[in-house]
């Protein structure tokens, strides 16, 4: 029988180090891992340098004061208003050093640290001020074939996103790690894991690996136990970005967004749905939800 | 914005003219993924798949690929699949047309949608980068500017994320592709067909006048002078928008 990896969210937080380089899976507020990212923001870790295609998951880290630095190809919310408010609060206060690059570099990234290459060649980010937001860290390579017109193509080396530790939401998984998505998406989550020394996977539902197999075609079992080194149990975990069978929580993200605004709306946001556990946070979603609709009528 | 209503037809609207601007953008570009990033430019991109190009893929800005070209914001017959990890091999491939929003564009068409300000400390934060290097270095790629103002069309962007003609290296290969084909805005359309790759005007939508770029653009457009008229829409198009692409009218929402 392999290895039962179920653990709990203290579990993973009793592995973080401060300075860690850690990847969060997922895309802008899709399917990210929301309540790992909750754990890692009340945990007492820092100085982190996060690696994403960023979303809330970004803000609520930077709200929390966790990033030192941020290498991403966007942040986005991906609905109105779009820009997250935390992530630009620390990018205007010059709180964070960025490594932005075009969406394609963090795949390519991700590629040559799962195959453990130093680098990949790749044309995104040529002419473009990606090279000056990396400071001289990244550099091109030339090849040494030329083309059939005799001129040499030099491209940008992108070099290895190797991760201290991935952390990413499927929707269904066994106890030792294998897991699927349901919706339309994979994202990158597989590449976060292989590019990663510890993998931290969240789940809605935990099934026997027989249900797993039978429940999804064979082609969205995306993890396999190789991959992972825990499995945390998080129904809704994914929650306010959507995941398999629940939508993004639209009101819910623009009630972040608002409360972001002032000191005292986003004190009182924190200590209803931050500084609590897991638990906790999902049963004030609830009733903010009833609260919502109460209001409605 | 002031526009002299008597020299257009009365009945196409500002917002028809910029979907068929669209529209053209994809003329003669064959079997290749359409992804057009805003309404209007969706609508062109649509508009130009039931007309003159009918083998356009186009995606429902998620994961499918539509079979079928519904209105905006309808669904439909799917023929294939294209999560993001997949849009990447196409870029790559080349097999693509991107239409873009810009906060900024200057006049070799290099384009800011990621921040203004220091990159290390912005004064105001967008999105970052996004796919505008990769874009623009890969396959064609054209603008969509709903509002054509002197603060996008400055002197200089203050982030490059989609790269210009002016970064173009000639000795090496990887920056042949580099093609930024169209911006089309709310006053007209225009390539960098000019001298040195510069920004030039193709044509200006009816009633727009020269002065009235000029004064919304940060510089010189060659060109500008002796820019005709966008073309009339014709009969088949107004009906395809009006009718079967966007009956509510989202195309007025962006262009007022």
């Amino acid at each position: 029988m392999p290895t039962d990896k179920t653990s709990t969210l203290d579990d993973v937080v009793a592995e973080l180090r401060d300075g860690m380089t850690i990847g969060i899976g997922g895309w802008g507020s899709r399917r990210k891992p929301m309540a790992l990212v909750r754990a890692i923001a009340r945990s007492d870790v820092k100085d982190l340098t996060v690696v994403t295609y960023g979303g809330p998951d970004l803000g609520l880290l930077c709200a929390a004061g966790k990033v030192r630095r941020a290498y991403y190809g966007f942040v986005s919310l991906d609905s109105a208003p779009f820009y997250d408010p935390w992530f630009a609060k620390a990018r205007t206060n010059g709180e964070i050093e960025v490594r932005e690059m075009d969406e394609g570099m963090v795949k390519c990234g991700l590629e040559a640290a799962a195959a453990r290459l130093p680098f990949l060649p790749i044309r995104a980010g040529l002419g473009s001020d990606v090279l000056k937001f990396w400071e001289g860290e990244l550099k091109t390579v030339e090849s040494p074939y030329p083309d059939a017109d005799g001129r040499t193509q030099t491209l940008i080396a992108m070099p290895a996103l190797k991760l201290d530790a991935a952390f990413v939401h499927l929707d269904l998984a066994d106890a030792h790690g294998n897991a699927a998505y349901t919706g339309v998406d994979p994202y990158f989550d597989d590449l976060y894991c292989a590019a990663a020394e510890r993998r931290y996977l969240e789940t809605d539902q935990i099934v026997s690996t027989e249900v797993l197999v039978k429940t999804v075609p064979h082609q969205r079992l995306l993890l396999n136990r190789m991959n992972v080194d825990r499995v945390v149990h998080t129904p809704n975990g994914a929650h306010f970005t959507f995941a398999g069978e629940y939508g993004r929580d639209e009101k819910f993200q623009q009630f972040y967004v608002a409360s972001a605004k002032e000191p005292d709306t986003w004190e009182t946001f924190s200590r209803r749905f931050l500084q609590v556990d897991e638990e906790t946070y999902q049963r004030e979603v609830s009733a903010w939800q009833d609260e919502q609709k109460e209001d409605g009528q | 914005m002031s526009t002299v209503e008597s020299q257009a037809p009365a009945e196409v609207s500002r917002a028809e003219y910029c979907v068929i601007s669209c529209a053209d953008i994809f003329s003669g570009a064959g079997e290749i993924m359409a992804s057009p990033m805003a309404p209007v430019p969706l609508l062109g991109a649509r508009l130009a798949r039931l007309t003159t190009e009918p083998d356009l893929l186009i995606t429902d800005g998620e994961a499918l690929i539509f079979a079928d070209t519904p209105g905006i914001g309808k669904s439909g017959p799917i023929e294939g699949w294209m999560p993001f990890r997949k849009v990447f091999d196409v870029v790559a491939s080349g097999r693509r047309h991107v239409v873009m929003g810009a906060n900024q564009i200057d006049r070799y068409g290099n384009q800011n949608l990621s921040a203004f300000g220091p990159l290390q400390k912005p004064t105001r934060q967008m999105f970052g980068v996004r796919g505008a290097p990769g874009n623009t270095i890969n396959h064609p790629t054209s603008y969509w500017v709903p509002r054509h103002s002197a603060r996008v069309f400055g002197d200089s962007v203050d982030i490059v994320s989609g790269v210009g003609f002016d970064k173009v290296d000639p000795a090496n290969p990887a920056f042949d592709d580099l093609d930024i084909h169209r911006v089309v805005t709310n006053l007209g359309v225009f390539d960098f067909g000019g001298a040195d790759h510069t920004m030039r005007a193709l044509s200006l939508h009816p009633g727009v006048t020269a002065d009235e770029v000029a004064e919304n653009t940060g510089f010189e457009i060659e060109g500008l002078a002796d820019a005709p008229e966008t073309r009339q829409p014709t009969a088949e198009e107004l009906s395809l928008i009006r009718d079967v692409l966007d009956p509510r009218g989202v195309r007025n929402k962006e262009v007022r």
